[in-house]
């Protein structure tokens, strides 16, 4: 799997190549600029680029702005931004695609390399990795609108999990129940939330995004 | 034609109700000096025996009596200039300096005093007889012309009651002194007589009087119009502030707000150190204690040393969130990405509310109008989500006529009072620093708006560098 890095800091740069290339990931290459992002991804072509949010020349939101057009110029491309803070606005512009292949994660999560190379991996693989801090800070709500609020308390706690980027198994784990109750619950909120039976990847997706829009 | 109307009529009300009350208040501010000169000429016999000490406190309480009646005047002229003549007039007055008072007669004695020592109060008194004397005149005349104007025609015209024969008489009337209530008689060979026009009985020159009374009631109609601002005019160069009080006004504002702004910059830095101090520094200083236990433990006891980088692995993570909770409270993140308007949004997207957000800037503001207008939206959402059990809240940002202008309203319970709570006399504080004012509407049972303004000029947006 090839890798395309954009972080202005040496150490993140340095620390993330040296933590993907032993766990078995290609850096293709390693940039610290937009620009420099956007060159790489036409020349080396990666599976997943993984992006720092706050890039020069501005440090403010240069790195969400080069992944979201190195995404228009080729859609489908996966990319993992990563920040020090995550905010709902930023998780919104990323998934307003409604395709897969998003993640959206705290830097903080580096510090688990073997949780953060598999968040990479699902990525790559066309699914959504939503930091929990996102998740925990729209559970925080305790009334919202929509069609969210149409669903069961197991079925919004499914829907978090989802959203995070976890697959049924793994939810299964985290909730203690069976991965036919997990099945169930999914199928069940897809309904409620008038998702058509499709591509099952790219309904968790749009089923994410049904929760970040509330 | 009706505006005109409303504006003569209104200069006539100007007129009548001031001159006379105006008279009053410095007759009665007036009597009091001459009581107490009358008193001082008669030297320990006080007139009327043991009477004098009871005309004495007359005399004394007879001043500030005077004083607010005349300031009532003042301020009535100030609020009818403001409505009625379009011309606004700030309260000169110097404001109550506080501090402890005694007893009730040192305190009416100290108020009696600042009364008399504040120039506004001399101005007032100089406004008064100056409206009374030439100023209601002036605002008076329109109406004057208008009823002189429609008088002429009734009395002179060619129903007119005007007595056919009736010599005519060796002087003419002033021309400024007849009203309607005035003979016909007297008043129509007046008029006549100052216009030079021959008068034949039941003649032409009869038929002249409407076309005449027309132009003078016109006249009258379309000076009413142009009086009543410049009666304004006239009014806020007596009763407004000097230019003196007012700058002595605007130092005691900002010396205020800065000393304001000085101990909330303090206040923040004390809080920031205190976190920094009991939350990542402490963390930190624990986790280079676990490394170096686990460094010690490495060779001996793999396992404890295992377990206890894993301690040193959750308290990084740990001081990270507490880090950027911290940058957070300092600024915003968002408000350094996007600006305003998407920081105040996400802010929004935060509370456990259905929020409606509208507004889009042009630019941005200056990056501390920034900064505190956030704060200052970010308390009131915390108000909103904390007191006001609501279910609903509306957000609008705007920028317009040199004023940012954000607008918070909630569908909660109301009744909120901004001198009570301590959070919106926050909010008023950080917003004064940049002459920012805080409008709150919140009846009993809701909605609650509050409302938010700050003079300042948006800088052209950030071009995108992608």
């Amino acid at each position: 799997m090839r890798v395309v890095i954009a972080e202005d800091l040496f150490l993140l740069r340095d620390g993330l190549t040296r933590m993907l290339e032993a766990h078995g990931l290609q850096v293709a290459a390693a940039v610290d600029n937009g620009p420099d992002l956007l060159a790489a991804v036409t020349a080396d072509k990666p599976d997943v680029v993984i992006v720092d949010v706050r890039l020069p020349p501005t440090f403010t939101d240069e790195g969400l702005r080069a992944a979201l057009e190195a995404r228009r110029r080729m859609p489908g491309l996966p990319v993992l931004v990563l920040s020090q803070y995550v905010e709902q606005l930023y998780a919104r512009e990323l998934l307003a695609g409604g395709t897969g292949g998003i993640g959206y994660l705290l830097k903080d999560r580096v510090v688990d390399s073997a949780q953060f190379v598999d968040a990479v991996r699902r990525v790559a693989g066309g699914g959504t990795a939503m930091d929990p801090e996102v998740i925990a800070r729209l559970l925080a709500h305790n009334s919202g609108d929509g069609a969210v609020t149409a669903l069961t308390p197991r079925e919004r706690e499914v829907l978090a999990l989802m959203a995070e980027g976890r697959s049924n198994a793994a939810i299964a784990v985290q909730m203690v129940i069976t991965e036919r109750a997990v099945a169930k619950h999914t199928a069940s909120i897809f309904l409620r939330l008038g998702l058509q039976p499709s591509d099952d990847d790219n309904r968790r997706v749009l089923a994410v995004l049904a929760y970040l829009n509330r | 034609m009706g505006g005109g109307l409303v504006a003569a009529a209104r200069g006539l009300a100007f007129c009548l109700a001031f001159s006379g009350l105006t008279l009053a208040g410095a007759a009665a501010l007036l009597a009091a000096p001459a009581l107490v000169l009358a008193v001082l000429t008669y030297g320990g016999a006080l007139p009327g025996g043991d009477h004098g000490v009871v005309w004495l406190g007359v005399a004394v309480t007879l001043v500030p009596c005077g004083v607010l009646g005349v300031r009532w005047v003042a301020g009535l002229t100030r609020r009818l200039a403001g409505k009625w003549s379009g011309v606004p007039i700030a309260v000169p007055y110097r404001p109550d300096p506080g501090g402890e008072q005694t007893s009730r007669w040192s305190r009416l004695r100290r108020w009696t005093g600042r009364l008399l020592a504040d120039p506004a109060t001399w101005r007032d008194l100089l406004w008064t007889a100056v409206n009374a004397c030439g100023g209601c005149v002036l605002v008076a005349a329109p109406a004057g012309l208008v009823l002189y104007g429609l008088g002429a025609m009734v009395a002179l015209g060619p129903t007119g009651s005007r007595a056919p024969d009736l010599p005519a008489p060796a002087a003419p009337a002033a021309p400024s002194a007849p009203g309607p209530a005035l003979p016909a008689e007297t008043h129509s060979e007046g008029l006549i007589h100052w216009l030079a026009i021959p008068l034949h009985p039941g003649s032409l020159t009869a038929w002249l009087a409407i076309p005449l009374g027309l132009a003078i009631t016109a006249l009258g109609l379309w000076a009413g119009r142009r009086m009543l601002p410049a009666y304004g005019v006239f009014a806020r160069s007596m009763l407004g502030p000097t230019r003196q009080a007012e700058l002595a006004l605007r130092v005691r504002h900002l010396a205020r707000t800065r000393s304001d702004a000085i101990d909330t910059g303090a206040a923040e830095m004390r809080r920031i150190e205190r976190d920094l101090h009991d939350g990542a520094q402490a963390r930190l200083v624990a986790m280079g204690m676990t490394l170096d236990a686990a460094s010690q433990l490495l060779h001996t006891s793999p396992a404890a040393a295992e377990a206890l980088l894993a301690e040193a692995k959750d308290s990084s993570v740990k001081a990270l969130a507490e880090l950027r909770d911290l940058v957070r409270g300092i600024h915003p993140p968002m408000l350094a990405d996007r600006g305003l308007s998407d920081a105040v949004h996400g802010l929004a997207l935060d509370l456990p509310l259905r929020v409606h957000f509208a507004g889009e800037l042009p630019g941005r503001p200056p990056a501390p109008v920034e900064s505190a207008a956030y704060f200052a939206v970010s308390e009131l959402l915390a108000n909103v989500s904390k007191h006001a059990g609501a279910d609903q809240v509306w957000i609008d940002i705007s920028h317009a006529g040199g004023v940012l202008r954000i607008g918070v309203t909630d569908d909660g319970r109301g009744g909120v009072d901004p001198a009570r709570g301590t959070g919106l006399r926050g909010v008023e504080r950080r917003l004064a620093a940049f002459d920012g004012v805080l409008a709150v509407s919140s009846p009993p049972g809701g909605p609650t708006m509050a409302t938010m303004e700050i003079p300042c000029a948006l800088s052209s947006p950030k071009t995108s560098s992608s």
